[in-house]
């Protein structure tokens, strides 16, 4: 009885599940997010199955899977970065979590020559070239450069919660006993990478 | 105490292993992708995706070890979402 009358007795009251259970409900407000660009997709690509098979034709497979590859790999380091706060060591999670950005920051690099190879051929809402294309085949290089776009804005924005998270370990004001933003921040990061899992082979196979 | 929360440790060993099963998808998809089997392929493609999500959520976002509760929730969300997708493309098909 005394015992736990001490377990109540502490200055702050923390609140782990309740964080979690925040950053999972924002979560569900992202998937309405994509949710609602994917059906757009659904639909746009039904009415026009053929222009949507031609519009991958030109996106780079390569690119894409290279994507995805470090996207996967950024979610492992991830991953791993909890366990190595879990187990006390704090050099080896601050350096999983610098990998991880590193390997954000890679995807961004990919990303932007993507586009600019997009854009160099004329194929970027606006330019002339665009303009002539088929109805289905713009509907499909509008939803590609909203989505991947709006995706990426994810990528840095997730880097960011991760760089604030590591120094958070350097200080010490995430530790072994304290850890939960960074698990909410790797919640954010997984979400990422599964909204691309589903963009990869809708966008960037032939299917 | 009620305030607890999951301190199950997944190993390095096994989130690597769950990043292999990852890889091995991955490349299921863009194999299965070289054929042509008509509708089938995107059924396919999303299918494998699932799969991925379900490996990612249950593993790396540590949902296996979270209470039942959550679990649910998460579960009850993808449900609602794959719901729509079937009511709306009951209106399309038909």
């Amino acid at each position: 009885m005394s015992s736990e009358a001490g377990t109540h007795s502490h200055l702050f009251h923390r609140d782990d599940y309740g964080k979690k259970m925040g950053m999972w409900l924002f979560l569900f407000t992202e998937v309405l997010l994509f949710g609602g660009l994917f059906i757009v997709y659904a639909v746009y690509r039904f009415k026009n199955h053929d222009a949507f098979h031609e519009g991958s034709a030109e996106l780079n497979m390569v690119v894409g899977a290279i994507n995805t590859v470090i996207l996967l790999t950024s979610s492992l380091t991830v991953a791993l970065s909890i366990t190595a706060v879990q187990l006390g060591n704090r050099k080896k999670a601050i350096d999983l979590i610098m990998i991880t950005i590193a390997l954000a920051f890679a995807f961004l690099v990919n990303k932007y020559f993507e586009w600019y190879g997009k854009y160099e051929h004329g194929l970027f809402p606006g330019m002339e070239h665009f303009q002539q294309l088929s109805k289905g085949e713009s509907q499909f290089f509008h939803l590609y450069f909203f989505m991947t776009g709006l995706h990426a804005i994810h990528v840095i924005v997730g880097g960011i919660f991760l760089l604030v998270i590591a120094l958070g370990i350097k200080k010490g004001t995430v530790n072994q006993g304290n850890y939960i933003y960074l698990e909410n921040a790797g919640l954010y990061w997984h979400l990422v990478d599964v909204i691309w899992i589903y963009l990869f082979p809708l966008f960037y196979l032939i299917i | 105490m009620s305030e607890e929360h999951s301190t199950h440790v997944v190993s390095y060993k096994f989130n690597i292993l769950v990043w292999l099963d990852l890889l091995i998808f991955t490349l299921v998809t863009i194999e299965v992708a070289q054929f042509d089997l008509l509708a089938l392929t995107v059924v396919v493609a999303l299918i494998v995706a699932s799969i991925k999500t379900f490996l990612v959520g249950s593993y790396f976002m540590h949902l296996k070890f979270e209470n039942k509760f959550l679990q649910r929730t998460v579960l009850g969300v993808g449900l609602l979402f794959i719901a729509v997708l079937i009511v709306l493309f009951s209106d399309y098909l038909f």
